[in-house]
């Protein structure tokens, strides 16, 4: 049984500058389950992302979410209506403390309302972060940031999460532990829509995933479909 | 001459560096912010001292007191800067900006010659003449003043930036600004802030520098200079830095018209300037 989409990207186009970096991209993402987005370097995942957001607009199509039109709208009003992004390379503000990068995440005026709730949350779901409250973000190791930028994004209190490139640059371990917080996450109701370079790992851990190829989605399907195709077997898992 | 003698200046350098962070605080803030260097801070701090000078002779008003109007009035007309010439220009790119605040500074710098001419003007007021004593040494009121007004707004400034919503959002912006986007910050609107603050700092410092210093409409560009030499000493981003940096450019250029004569102070600061800028770009605390 499908849930109703609560995102819904229809033709999208995307331009930086005079470089179009998305091409008639359509996707949706439905309430609660987490739908991943895959495809190499440069292929237009972060642009997507950034489109969604309202950092970047898109020349024609629509983007919708939870019925209401919002590809002119900007990041801030995009963000207090629940969708939230933990960019790639995390972009933590690097001389606030752990504590204080998280209150940022609570900046909206629906996510301040929410923010002892959303603090405990966080804390329940990385309780190293909990200890190192106090610490100055840019003195922690790459797995710690990453902990703290999926946090501040909880913290925006959104019905939405987008993940850019968790894994990038972490340690196998780590990265299983922050796959296993993203079940988590979608446990407790939150849309999860992330962004991976690990087809492998991908395929097993989302609900639904779509391939994005130098701008445009050429193949979608639930993981378990795009697994035993065979152009998604040759491309990505060498066999 | 015994060491004794040197007391003097030191305590009148450390004094007017606090004054002069906090001139340079606003200078600091709005690049740090923005990525803006805002060649026009010098004049907008010089335009703080005239307004000052106007509240204390048309309305016959302390200027002190008269902060409450000055403030305000510097506070809103940063924000009307912000919005009117910069907003646009910050989003393509720092060559903009930067022009456009030097064709402010020569606006302002001609403004004020047609409104209170070249002669060279002071804020005279009951503390001009009056005195303190510190150490054994007999030292100008003024300076007292100085520092103090420099202190305290500095930390008010301190416990907004660090308690505060929109106080952390401005130092999130800082650090980073497309995260501050993402976190739901308005970041326009953070800009509009950012200057209006650095108006605040150039209000206080401009009125306080008037009641120690004759100035002209010229006077900007020493003012600028200072700032600048306080930033590029006590390194970007750090308020203790730049506190630091203010007290050292006080320093040398009160220890300078000791040794050197009073005719020499502003060369040797630009020679310090000039010096660390050689040497140490990164500011004497800079990372």
């Amino acid at each position: 049984m499908q849930s109703a989409p609560i995102l819904s990207i229809q033709n999208i186009d995307v331009f930086h500058d005079t470089f179009q970096a998305l091409w008639k991209v359509s996707l949706e993402v439905r309430a609660g389950e987490s739908c991943a987005l895959i495809g190499a370097n440069m292929a237009g995942k972060s642009t997507l992302l950034d489109t969604i957001n309202g950092v970047l607009h898109p020349t024609t199509g629509n983007i919708t979410f939870l019925g209401q039109e919002i590809s002119r709208l900007d990041p801030f009003e995009i963000v207090d209506m629940g969708i939230t992004q933990v960019p790639e390379g995390r972009h933590l503000f690097p001389e606030m403390t752990v504590l204080d990068n998280l209150i940022m995440g609570s900046y909206t005026p629906n996510a301040r309302r929410h923010k002892d709730k959303n603090l405990q949350r966080v804390f329940e779901l990385f309780p190293k972060l909990k200890d190192r409250q106090n610490q100055v973000a840019k003195t922690m190791s790459g797995g710690e940031q990453q902990m703290v930028a999926v946090g501040r994004g909880l913290m925006a209190n959104p019905t939405l999460i987008m993940i850019d490139e968790m894994s990038l640059g972490l340690a196998p371990i780590i990265v299983d532990e922050i796959f296993r917080t993203l079940q988590k996450i979608k446990a407790q109701g939150v849309t999860v829509l992330f962004v991976e370079q690990n087809v492998v790992k991908t395929l097993k851990e989302a609900d639904r995933a779509y391939i994005i190829e130098t701008g445009r989605i050429s193949l979608t399907g639930t993981a378990s479909e795009l697994r035993d195709n065979e152009d998604v077997r040759k491309a990505y898992f060498g066999i | 001459m015994g060491s004794g003698e040197l007391l003097t200046p030191i305590l009148m350098g450390v004094m007017l560096g606090g004054l002069y962070a906090l001139s340079a605080l606003g200078l600091s803030m709005v690049f740090g912010v923005m990525r803006l260097i805002n060649l026009a801070h010098g004049d907008l701090v010089v335009l703080a001292s005239y307004a000052s000078y106007a509240v204390m002779t048309l309305l016959g008003i302390n200027p002190i007191l008269g902060l409450l109007i000055t403030v305000p009035f510097m506070f809103i007309l940063g924000i009307l800067i912000q919005k009117y010439l910069m907003s646009k220009a910050v989003t393509i790119g720092t060559e903009a900006p930067l022009i456009i605040a030097f064709g402010l500074s020569l606006v302002i710098q001609n403004a004020n010659q047609i409104m209170w001419s070249p002669q060279s003007r002071g804020i005279n007021t009951v503390y001009s003449q009056a005195s303190f004593h510190l150490f054994g040494r007999q030292l100008p009121m003024i300076y007292l003043l100085d520092f103090l007004g420099g202190i305290v707004v500095m930390l008010l400034l301190h416990g907004f930036l660090k308690w505060t919503y929109m106080g952390r959002a401005i130092s999130a912006t800082a650090q980073d600004t497309r995260a501050s986007k993402l976190m739901g910050i308005n970041t326009k609107r953070i800009y509009y802030w950012a200057f209006g603050i650095a108006m605040i700092s150039a209000a206080v410092a401009g009125t306080f520098l008037g009641m120690t210093f004759p100035f002209t409409p010229t006077s900007g560009t020493t003012f600028l200079t200072i700032a600048f030499g306080t930033v590029i000493i006590g390194g970007l981003g750090s308020m203790l830095g730049t506190f630091l940096g203010g007290i050292i450019l006080g320093l040398v250029q009160t220890l300078s018209a000791h040794f050197f004569g009073a005719n020499t102070q502003m060369l040797t600061v630009y020679l310090i300037i000039l010096i660390i800028l050689a040497f140490r770009p990164q500011g004497l605390f800079g990372r």
